[in-house]
């Protein structure tokens, strides 16, 4: 709407001359017509790309008898199971370690993860295991994890029966 | 003594300022605007405290839904025409000027190369309707690992992206990095969300 000011008339009686008249523009509709678009421009576009996580698997050895054997007292374990439940130990699986239930919270895995046992060890590898129900975010989130303790020595490990029967007598208790 | 008259004045405010304002940002969101690209699956990626952004070009995404369906991407419409080119020779399947164009828009599918030519004769808005079956990835019918070879040797420069749904199982995932391993492909992005990093450790 363009508005013409109207100027007070005088009153007195004079010559009658042109009204002089500012024209002002309502800029009101203008605005709304912009900020529909920003809104509709903000909601269109994908501002901040995804993230990554860089993974390095290792290389497949050619032939399994290469390997150096893992030592007992360098290796930790974690399980990951159905439901979103995650299980660690330490040692080997034939020792028949004592199978500890933990969580995905930053009270449960981190802590064991920056405890003594794992820190103060430069030879500690964890060893991942997920279990076929696991789901791809505890894969996800357990690397995350490693990461966030800046856990150097890791690997994922397809999942033994021995590790699988531990898990079964961890729940059966 | 007279009243004084307070003269009314209908308020009005000049929006000169703010027209210039919105107009400015609207200019902006427009150069910075990149459209959406129209995707064949919705997949919820899970969040990590992950800082390494994604390059914007040579990347192949493979895209795990929560059906375990897998999906190939890779951007470049100059690879994808040469792509599928050698994927067609490999398969004995010929494609028209017509169906390369068209793939070359798609930016990702998921359907075994046999029906491949059917997607692409669809119209863009059919062809989000259709339920797309995954690429196969099992061992005797390993498509997957011929596209992604076959990406690789048409644009040496690609880094592989897995892009998974939080409710995708492990089996499958860990079959497309088994795949990956086998094409000797040790090195891989997982694409996640952003999320803030525990400062106490």
């Amino acid at each position: 709407m363009a508005e013409i000011q109207e100027q007070g008339d005088s009153g007195k009686g004079g010559k009658k001359r042109a009204k002089r008249s500012s024209t002002k523009i309502d800029m009101t509709p203008l605005v709304d017509l912009a900020a529909l678009l920003i809104t509709f421009f903000m909601l269109t576009t994908t501002f901040n790309k995804p993230q990554t996580m860089e993974i390095n698997m290792p290389v497949k050895p050619e032939n399994e008898e290469e390997q150096i054997a893992l030592k007992a007292s360098n290796a930790m374990t974690i399980i990951l199971g159905d439901n979103d439940k995650l299980y660690y130990y330490f040692g080997l699986a034939e020792d028949n370690p004592e199978v500890i239930e933990s969580s995905y919270a930053s009270n449960g895995i981190r802590k064991v993860l920056t405890s003594s046992q794992v820190k103060s060890n430069d030879k500690m590898t964890v060893m991942v295991k997920p279990m076929e129900g696991s789901r791809y975010k505890n894969m996800v989130d357990i690397l995350d994890e490693l990461k966030i303790t800046d856990t150097k020595k890791f690997a994922m490990v397809d999942i033994s029966d021995a590790d699988k029967q531990l898990v079964q007598e961890q729940i059966g208790n | 003594m007279p009243k004084v008259k307070v003269k009314r004045k209908n308020p009005s405010l000049d929006m000169t300022p703010m027209v210039d304002l919105f107009f400015l940002l609207v200019t902006f969101f427009m150069l910075t605007a990149t459209a959406r690209p129209d995707e064949a699956v919705i997949v919820d990626t899970p969040s990590s405290a992950s800082e390494i952004k994604i390059p914007d070009t040579n990347v192949i995404t493979i895209t795990v839904d929560k059906n375990s369906r897998v999906f190939f991407g890779v951007d470049g419409q100059q690879t994808k025409e040469a792509l599928l080119d050698k994927m067609a020779g490999k398969y004995g399947i010929g494609f028209t000027e017509e169906e390369k164009r068209t793939f070359s828009l798609l930016s990702n599918f998921g359907v075994p190369i046999s029906q491949l030519k059917s997607i692409l004769a669809m119209e863009s808005s059919e062809r989000k309707e259709v339920n797309q079956p995954g690429i196969p990835i099992d061992s005797t019918h390993n498509e997957l690992g011929d596209w992604v070879l076959q990406t690789r040797l048409t644009n040496p420069k690609v880094v592989i992206a897995i892009k998974g749904d939080q409710d995708a199982d492990y089996p499958t995932v860990k079959r497309v990095i088994d795949i990956l391993q086998d094409r000797k492909v040790n090195r891989f992005n997982l694409i996640t969300d952003m999320e803030a990093k525990p400062t106490n450790l």
